[in-house]
């Protein structure tokens, strides 16, 4: 590492921080619509690797992953995340999404953020949604022999679910 | 017989303990399954779940002006920084700009609720290790916070105050003169609380060192308000990300580098000295104007997402709003400090004893409805 060069940059505007991470990985989808945050679609395979650099690179830096949720997009499932740097106070959204509702699969990043490790719990709890690698992966509100994935839009629960 | 069972080659084995789910160091129905060996934790696994009423499920189905009722049943002790979480979500989301009379009346029972908020954890704090004097002593000066909220708010817990576009009515002719005189009481009655506790030998000695948290870790595990900034973690949102009259106000953020038990604690007490000094700088210059602007009868929001944060009493609370353009959100996520807190609990217990786990655990403030939400 070259101890010479000054890593700590300030604060990036959303055209710096996509101009920096375009170049790491090809064919990401940008996009600053309908959002305060710059917003970054990345595919499944590729999650794990734009997810470790974003922490990583000093320029970057985003140290504090501070809301990880799971969306049901109706065809797709997916999870989105946001992300702050504590440095240099820039945020951006993270968002990965599959077809395959009947087996969706993601890499874990809970051992880089660790409070990745309770947020996909909840999120394996309400949307089935599975993290490969997690070290615990397990029902966390629910018990274990519920039926289904109540924050999926085609949960049915006749008798608990009050629909007006 | 072999005599000396200290030195005999008998192995001795983890075995495991259920704290809670009715554990009054638990602080509501949470149960903690605990690994040990002899007196000292290997593991420990909270269990969630035992009040879990779904309530983002809830809000797929409600509209906006009732989602906000559902949020004061989240985290009870910061009910109205709650509500305004869901109502700042949305005024920003239509662009409405409330008017500066709400927003410094926000601000102030805002504070007044974080003060409420820390003078009950410092009478449980107390009692979880051993002090039953202070929970007396916090209920006595909160009961005055809670007269306020009363004749203003109506109600004394879950209290709704806050609407999409303003508040529900106006403040009660009373109102300024009660929080001045509370003001004035609680700046007497707060050194009584570092003479009583916090100088206390015993209580210094299960605090310091005990449950350390570096900052790094505090970071990675999204330890926010006085949690992550007892590591040192400059995470306050008034600071950073200020809403409605927060940056109006001079304030200091507290930090401690210590990151033990001890640090978590003072920072909550330096706290309350800072939201008596934000109260002061506004309670006389609330503006004339009206306490609310019109909105629709039906709110809905643009198609789009919508991210919101605010601190409670216990920190960084989000809300992400998914909206496709109807009088619903489409999915709505609550980002609860509580629950990031709760998750380094287990880093902060392990290779400790059970008596420091309770009291590391007084200091993460936990609050369990904000966590089964």
């Amino acid at each position: 590492m070259d101890l010479t060069k000054d890593y700590k940059t300030e604060f990036m505007t959303n055209e710096g921080l996509q101009n920096l991470i375009s170049n790491w990985i090809p064919d990401l989808e940008f996009t600053e619509e309908g959002s305060q945050f710059l917003n970054i679609t990345v595919k499944p395979d590729q999650l794990y690797q734009l997810m470790s650099q974003l922490k990583t690179n000093n320029e970057a830096n985003f140290d504090y992953l501070f809301c990880l949720s799971g969306v049901d997009w109706g065809k797709e499932l997916g999870v989105v995340y946001h992300l702050e740097s504590t440095t240099h106070r820039h945020t951006i959204v993270v968002k990965v999404k599959t077809e395959d509702r009947e087996n969706p699969t993601f890499d874990t990043v809970s051992d880089i953020w660790f409070t990745a490790d309770f947020h996909e719990r909840e999120v394996f709890d309400f949307f089935g949604i599975i993290f490969n690698n997690h070290p615990n992966l397990k029902r966390l509100f629910l018990t274990e022999d519920w039926d289904g994935f109540p924050l999926r839009k085609d949960y049915v629960d006749e008798i608990n679910m009050v629909i007006k | 017989m072999d005599t000396n069972i200290a030195n005999s080659n008998l192995k001795s084995e983890d075995y495991f303990i259920n704290m809670g789910p009715q554990h009054p160091a638990t602080h509501g129905v949470l149960r903690l399954l605990l690994t040990i060996d002899g007196e000292i934790i290997k593991k420990v696994e909270p269990d969630l779940g035992y009040i879990h009423r779904s309530i983002e499920k809830m809000c797929e189905r409600d509209s906006y002006q009732q989602i906000v009722h559902l949020t004061d049943r989240m985290d009870y002790l910061s009910s109205h920084i709650n509500n305004e979480a869901v109502c700042l979500t949305v005024e920003n989301a239509l662009e409405i700009e409330v008017p500066e009379r709400v927003k410094v009346i926000r601000t102030i029972i805002g504070e007044l609720t974080r003060l409420a908020s820390h003078q009950l954890w410092w009478g449980v704090m107390g009692m979880d290790v051993g002090a039953l004097t202070t929970y007396f002593y916090g209920f006595r000066d909160r009961e005055l916070i809670n007269d306020i909220f009363e004749e203003t708010c109506g109600a004394r817990l879950t209290m709704n105050y806050n609407i999409p576009g303003g508040l529900m009515f106006d403040i009660h002719p009373n109102f300024v003169k009660r929080t001045k005189d509370f003001i004035a009481h609680f700046k007497t009655k707060l050194p009584e609380y570092d003479r009583l506790l916090t100088g206390n030998v015993i209580f210094q000695k299960r605090m310091k060192g005990v449950g350390i948290l570096t900052k790094e870790d505090a970071i990675s595990f999204g330890a926010t308000g006085p949690v992550g900034r007892g590591s040192g973690f400059s995470c306050d949102v008034r600071k950073h990300h200020p809403y409605s009259a927060l940056d109006k106000v001079t304030f200091k953020e507290t930090l401690r580098t210590e990151g033990d038990s001890l640090a978590r604690y003072e920072v909550r007490i330096q706290e309350m000295w800072e939201s008596m000094s934000i109260i002061e700088q506004l309670i006389d210059n609330i503006p004339e104007g009206d306490f609310k602007v019109a909105t629709n009868a039906v709110i809905k929001l643009p198609k789009g997402e919508f991210y919101q944060k605010v601190e409670t009493a216990r920190g960084e609370l989000g809300v992400y709003v998914v909206s496709t353009g109807t009088k619903n959100p489409y999915r709505l996520k609550f980002r609860s400090p509580g629950f990031s807190n709760l998750s380094l609990l287990n880093h902060i217990a392990v290779g400790g004893k059970i008596g420091d786990l309770v009291a590391s655990m007084a200091t993460l403030d936990i609050v369990v409805p904000d966590i089964d939400r």
